[in-house]
């Protein structure tokens, strides 16, 4: 199982100073974090891609490429890529080169966006969010398949004879996961192809990211892609964590109280209790994270949100080492005892070769 | 003999409220025309000064609470629902509009929907009509043709205005039980997956 991290790259306020951090301090601070994520020992570092302020990451193949340059195991992801407003050509074309910079150690979520206003800047208009995801990650797969591709469609001009490059690292393209928070066609378009499902998990109760993910499963079945509980699962996670739990929701509560997202709503309590929201000692988030899989089943990418609402830098990174430490190292033993072996672990770039080498057949469908 | 479920929303905030006072003059008015009818209600109260908070939530938050979800899954599920609110500046008040903003917008299709409003004066008996009815109208509930306003003077007693009020409630009720009588029980929400499109139609773009 993958352990990671998901930023969506707020710059925001820090309320217990007032002090907002510039761009470049937020974009080094991000930096930062991808690197501390490798030296604790986490498996994966996720980025947003948002288009309109208070967020900096509109371009994250360019920070990814340089998080690739700095690191050496770390797997690098996002969280999400706009399947919606990018051309799916330039989607093709970004991710393969990231791919091959990063040898081997990318792969993407896509998400279409929940920003109204985004869409038109790129042309789009966000009622057609679902045809959009549906249309435009047909063709990038086939841009990623098919050495030449002939096409036309709804939503952009049409191509012939177009090839995209460089071509995916060893003919095998990146592993992409489907993200969403309340559409079951997308967990339907995830389990059509075999691909993964990412639940965002955080800001809603468990109930509903259960029912999401069951659904994924039963439709990932019945295309044929293997048994329900051997689908490619994915949650988001929110934590704050000191040694004591006190500490912990002493230190956490100004910045939940005036998060964007939750703030000046539930308590700090209340949308723990409501939420996967977890803020307490390790062996509370070991705990909580652990009762995700008892609704989800056995899953194969945990990722926290640990730097928004205006966490400090040095806060963060001290978030990081409690996580490295002692939180999953024990999540990893537990999660591996409990998975059976029929259960597959998180596709990597080396799985994915290794499965093409026996079964050809299975990448080009 | 077919049993009911009437939920009941009052808006009221006083603790009596004139308004949950008529929202109960009418569910009491409404089982009593079912059982004329050879039928029977359960009743679920939802008082949404009880929810005030989880509704202000919700609205941050973008999801109900345990505590909110309940009562939601009470109107939603039910086979009728009386509604009642105050009358607050010309219109319905503000936590009874935030709590319909919470429903999904399709939980009150076809539902069968008795309106009550209350106020200190009848000038405002009109916002049933201007206010309430197109409300649920757009949710697409079925309004029954009588709305029941009651204002200070029809509490009063003992004069032909409040008796006039008791005629409004049993006419109501009887116009609510002639549209929920004859009607299949409500289905409780069923799996809201059940009709997601397949892949494949959503690929030739037909869904």
């Amino acid at each position: 199982m993958q352990f990671g991290i998901f930023t969506v790259s707020d710059i925001t306020t820090d309320p217990t100073t007032g002090r907002t951090p510039t761009e470049a301090e937020r974009i080094q601070a991000v930096l930062a974090i991808a690197r501390k994520a490798e030296e604790v020992g986490l498996d994966v570092f996720a980025l947003g891609e948002h288009h309109n302020p208070p967020f900096f990451s509109s371009s994250p193949t360019t920070t990814l490429a340089y998080v690739a340059a700095q690191t050496s195991r770390l797997q690098l992801s996002t969280s999400t890529t706009l399947i919606t407003t990018n051309d799916p050509v330039k989607i093709a074309e970004d991710y393969a080169m990231l791919q091959h910079l990063a040898g081997g150690r990318a792969d993407l979520m896509l998400g279409r966006g929940n920003t109204g206003p985004v869409y038109p800047w790129f042309g789009q208009d966000i009622r057609e969010g679902i045809p959009l995801a549906v249309e435009n990650y047909a063709l990038l797969r086939r841009l990623w398949t098919e050495d030449v591709v002939d096409w036309s469609g709804r939503f952009r001009t049409p191509l012939q004879g177009f090839t995209s490059t460089p071509r995916p690292l060893d003919g095998v393209p990146p592993f992409v996961w489907h993200g969403s928070i309340r559409s079951p066609q997308i967990a339907e378009q995830a389990a059509y192809y075999g691909d993964g499902f990412f639940s965002n998990h955080i800001f809603w109760p468990e109930e509903h990211t259960q029912r999401m993910v069951e659904f994924y499963r039963r439709r990932f079945e019945h295309h044929g892609h293997g048994s329900a509980d051997q689908a490619i699962v994915g949650l988001g996670g929110q934590v704050f964590v000191r040694r004591n739990s006190q500490d912990a929701v002493r230190e956490f509560r100004p910045y939940f109280d005036n998060a964007p997202v939750y703030g000046h709503g539930p308590s700090l309590e209340e949308f723990t209790r409501e939420t996967p929201l977890t803020v307490g000692s390790p062996q509370q988030v070991i705990e909580r994270t652990l009762g995700f899989r008892e609704y989800v089943g056995d899953y194969q990418r945990q990722l926290f949100l640990v730097d928004h609402a205006g966490l400090p830098l040095k806060t963060v990174l001290e978030q990081l080492d409690l996580l490295g430490e002692e939180v999953v190292p024990v999540l990893r033993r537990e999660f591996a005892a409990l998975k059976p072996a029929h259960v597959p672990d998180a596709p990597t770039h080396a799985s994915r070769v290794a499965a093409r080498q026996t079964t050809p057949e299975e990448v080009s469908a | 003999m077919t049993t009911r479920t009437l939920a009941v929303v009052s808006a009221g905030l006083g603790v009596p409220s004139s308004t949950r006072l008529l929202a109960d003059r009418l569910t009491t008015a409404t089982v009593d025309a079912l059982r004329a009818r050879g039928g029977d209600a359960t009743v679920e109260v939802v008082e949404l000064r009880e929810h005030a908070r989880d509704v202000a939530d919700a609205l941050v938050t973008g999801f109900p609470n345990a505590a909110l979800r309940a009562a939601v899954e009470t109107v939603t599920g039910a086979d009728a629902l009386i509604a009642v609110t105050p009358v607050f500046t010309a219109s319905y008040s503000g936590l009874f509009k935030s709590f319909v903003d919470v429903l999904e917008k399709e939980a009150l299709t076809g539902k069968p929907v008795l309106l009550g409003a209350t106020a200190g004066t009848a000038r405002h008996s009109l916002v049933l009509e201007h206010a309430m009815r197109p409300l649920f109208a757009y949710l697409r509930a079925v309004t029954v043709p009588t709305a029941v306003f009651a204002a200070s003077e029809d509490w009063a007693g003992g004069d032909g205005t409040s008796a006039e009020l008791s005629r409004r409630i049993t006419r109501a009720a009887g116009e609510l039980a002639d549209v929920v009588t004859g009607r299949p029980a409500t289905a409780r929400p069923a799996d809201p997956f059940a009709d997601v499109p397949s892949f494949e139609d959503l690929l030739r773009g037909q869904a």
